[in-house]
């Protein structure tokens, strides 16, 4: 494991209280699941970083063995990893995405 | 690069063996799917580790040979 990248992603989701690594950015996304998460947090008018994994094949690769997670996107809120486009998209309809953003301190559109 | 559901569900049943595994192949095109995958394994587990613990299952073909599955876990009903 390249020690950079892990303590570069380390220190990126901790630059916003949300971040959210995914194919493309917030207003292109290029890929259908980072889209959709996009939509989700927009809807809910959360604040997030958009990081482009696309544009970095080292934290491309970098963010998977960070979180033990095989897929983009993933979600980060106060540096903890939430979830991927499923979870995501469960906790928004269960209302518990709100909870926990709520909980954690994040403004949340009602 | 695509895989079969028959593969995918003896994967997921290998390291989960009470796993009650359905799978829909979404485009019928052997690239997308959604799997509900319902263990006592997943008891006391977060959704994260729910999840993670079929990732392990599908030893690195997720987001490799098999692209996007659509995942969704839940413990059984006593």
């Amino acid at each position: 494991m390249d020690l950079t990248v892990q303590d570069r992603i380390r220190h990126e989701i901790t630059e916003a209280p949300v971040v959210l690594f995914m194919k493309g950015t917030p207003v292109f996304p290029q890929c259908g699941f980072s889209a959709a998460v996009v939509q989700i947090l927009s809807h809910m008018g959360v604040k997030f970083k958009g990081i482009d994994v696309l544009s970095d094949p080292s934290v491309r690769q970098g963010i998977k063995e960070f979180s033990s997670w095989p897929t983009i996107p993933q979600l980060y809120v106060k540096g903890e990893f939430v979830g991927g486009c499923d979870i995501i998209r469960e906790m928004f309809d269960t209302g518990e995405l709100k909870q926990l953003l709520e909980e954690k301190g994040v403004p949340v559109r009602a | 690069m695509a895989m079969d559901a028959a593969m995918i569900e003896r994967l997921i049943k290998e390291s989960l063996p009470d796993a009650q595994v359905s799978i829909e192949d979404l485009r019928g095109d052997g690239d997308h799917y959604a799997a509900h995958v319902v263990s006592g394994a997943f008891r006391g587990k977060t959704r994260v580790q729910q999840h993670q613990m079929v990732y392990q299952a599908l030893r690195g073909r997720m987001g490799n040979e098999l692209h996007a599955l659509a995942l969704q876990t839940s413990i059984p009903d006593d």
